[in-house]
């Protein structure tokens, strides 16, 4: 499996990795060869095989919709980046 | 001088039960000795002198007024991967370098409850992506047996503070060997508990279907001790399990008569990048120490195993890519210079704030799970994931644990890995089928080979920790390989 520069740069895009021009061919090298491992899986037919999604096949465990946290805004905006009046900061996004 | 460094958790704690010590002379003799030797292996990221000597304070007073709980006092050091409220927690990346975690993770509380003393928080592969402990922020950390090598990873830090005996016992983390492979590296004991056993509330996630604490220390009675404060059912972790927490402690002495050892013919083949022959003789040994303690070994077959460390590449990085998409740059942690736009921000606070390994996994678990590659990556995975859990289901009808190499080789050294991701994976190439199972696992040290320690790895059925820390407990009582320190730190 050969992952080409272009491909690297749309995978970057859809991660949202601003990657540096000068590491893409590397980038799409160490992909190419960790999907080349992947690949090992075909050798294995899973026909009719259930896909595991938990060992002990456990379902998702419900709860009453009560309040069960408190609300701690200001500790949590504490270790912002940017926040102002309680909200958020991010660069403009409408004009 | 004393030597507290050279007692167990075990012996620490009666020590100070019976007021022979007081839990804030223990904590000063193992922060002094970070202090003088940390700066030779670079295990910890940060230490937490003034709370460490606070939290001993109020142990002494609980244990002087009595009824206090088996671990109090008794100083330990947590994986930088879990959430300390007030302390810093970087996962070992620039990402959250400025990250004061607002809460504590369950097992901290848990820990913290059983009385524990935190003297700091170790050093690990950046999000615990690595093998060799050499994608941290902070630096490589280094192995206390042998300075150029590496400690492995990626509880790197913890492993090498627990085996320089800078901290008695640490946690860690495993996801695909990260707590049994360093354990093999330098010497010291980790288990690996059943998926669900230990919380992962405010424990960083990686790979969410995989992720497992559980403690590194000296011996398989001090795992034991830790377990019991570490495990149990927590409402915040949705995929944690409701099943009583029984005593660890309880069993360790049960005889090991008629104990049935499976050794996979997959595990023991001599193929290209299969155990060498030094690792091999080491747990030959080891296996006859077990013969002679009246087990028996039987030849079992997992056949399904060559496939891990591919299943494992697709399923890690895929739920990697989706845990990490958190750190956005906008809530916590690292945000880029001057964003032109909010496009900008992400892509830049990502790209800058992450190192390449996590990048690199970002990207091959985005690729995974992009449109038109779900059914041939993550579902055909998942399937296989239910192969290789069969084969161990199946192997233990027949044997009560299965016994491996926990690595293909020893310690290998600083850099010679580093160039080839593939190389690195493919170190854990013993401890991945565990992690896609659930299952329990140990690894404890058996011998060494060329100076370094060689560890074997034992893995049990779901929920039988108890049986894993007895079997590894039994083999201490004979040996004396878990008691060795580094010459340096003596």
């Amino acid at each position: 499996m050969s992952i080409e520069v272009d491909e690297v740069k749309k995978i970057a895009k859809l991660a949202c990795l601003n990657v540096d021009d000068a590491d893409i061919q590397s980038y799409a090298t160490n992909l190419s060869n960790i999907l080349d491992l992947v690949a090992q899986m075909d050798a294995v037919d899973t026909t009719g095989v259930t896909p595991m999604s938990h060992p002990f096949d456990a379902v998702q465990r419900l709860r009453e919709d009560v309040v069960t946290d408190f609300n701690r805004r200001e500790d949590f905006q504490a270790i912002a980046p940017a926040t102002e009046d309680g909200l958020y900061l991010v660069p403009k996004v409408i004009e | 001088m004393s030597n507290y460094h050279t007692k167990t958790v075990t012996e620490l704690s009666a020590m100070l039960q019976a007021g022979k010590v007081s839990s804030v002379e223990l904590t000063r003799y193992f922060l002094d000795r970070i202090k003088s030797s940390d700066d030779k292996l670079n295990s910890f990221i940060t230490v937490c002198e003034e709370d460490a000597l606070a939290q001993a304070k109020e142990s002494d007073e609980k244990l002087k007024a009595g009824n206090a709980p088996a671990l109090t006092g008794v100083p330990i050091a947590h994986k930088d991967i879990f959430c300390t409220e007030g302390i810093k927690t970087s996962c070992a990346s620039k990402m959250l370098d400025n990250f004061i975690s607002p809460y504590d993770a369950t097992v901290v509380t848990n820990m913290r409850n059983a009385g524990v003393v935190m003297l700091g928080k170790t050093n690990m592969d950046e999000f615990a992506m690595g093998s060799s402990n050499e994608t941290s922020y902070y630096g490589a950390v280094k192995n206390p047996w042998n300075l150029n090598a590496v400690p492995g990873g990626s509880s790197g830090g913890s492993a090498a503070a627990v085996s320089a005996r800078l901290a008695p016992a640490a946690t860690g983390t495993d996801t695909g060997g990260s707590i049994r492979q360093p354990a093999a590296f330098c010497g010291i004991t980790g288990l690996k508990p059943t998926y669900g056993r230990v919380s992962r509330f405010g424990m960083i996630a990686f790979a969410s279907s995989l992720d497992q604490a559980g403690p590194m220390g000296q011996s398989a009675s001090d795992c034991a001790l830790l377990l019991n404060a570490m495990a149990g059912f927590d409402e915040k972790d949705s995929t944690s399990i409701e099943k009583e927490v029984p005593d660890y402690s309880a069993d360790l002495d049960k005889p090991l008569d008629g104990l049935r050892i499976g050794l996979p013919k997959e595990y023991f083949a001599h193929t290209e990048g299969g155990m060498n022959a030094d690792v091999e003789a080491a747990i030959k040994t080891a296996l006859d120490e077990y013969k002679a303690m009246g087990a028996e070994l039987v030849d079992i077959e997992l056949p399904n195993s060559g496939i891990s460390v591919p299943v494992y590449y697709v399923v890690a990085p895929a739920e990697c890519s989706a845990n990490l998409s958190r750190f956005d740059g906008v809530r916590y942690g690292y945000r880029c210079e001057d964003p032109k736009d909010l496009n900008d921000l992400y892509t830049r606070s990502r790209g800058e704030g992450f190192g390449p390994e996590v990048q690199r996994r970002i990207m091959v678990g985005t690729y995974a799970l992009s449109s038109g590659y779900y059914d041939a990556y993550y579902l055909k995975a998942q399937q296989l994931r239910h192969l290789i859990s069969d084969d161990f289901k199946k192997a233990y009808e027949k044997v009560d644990v299965i016994m491996a190499p926990a690595t293909p080789e020893t310690a290998f050294n600083i850099g010679e890995k580093t160039d080839d991701p593939i190389s690195m994976y493919l170190s854990d190439i013993y401890t991945i089928a565990v992690n896609l199972a659930g299952i329990p696992a140990m690894s404890i040290p058996v011998g060494f080979a060329d100076g370094m320690p060689v560890g074997m790895q034992i893995m049990g059925n779901y929920f039988e920790e108890a049986k894993l820390l007895n079997v590894a407990h039994k083999y201490q009582q004979a040996t004396d390989w878990h008691t060795q320190l580094p010459e340096e730190f003596k």
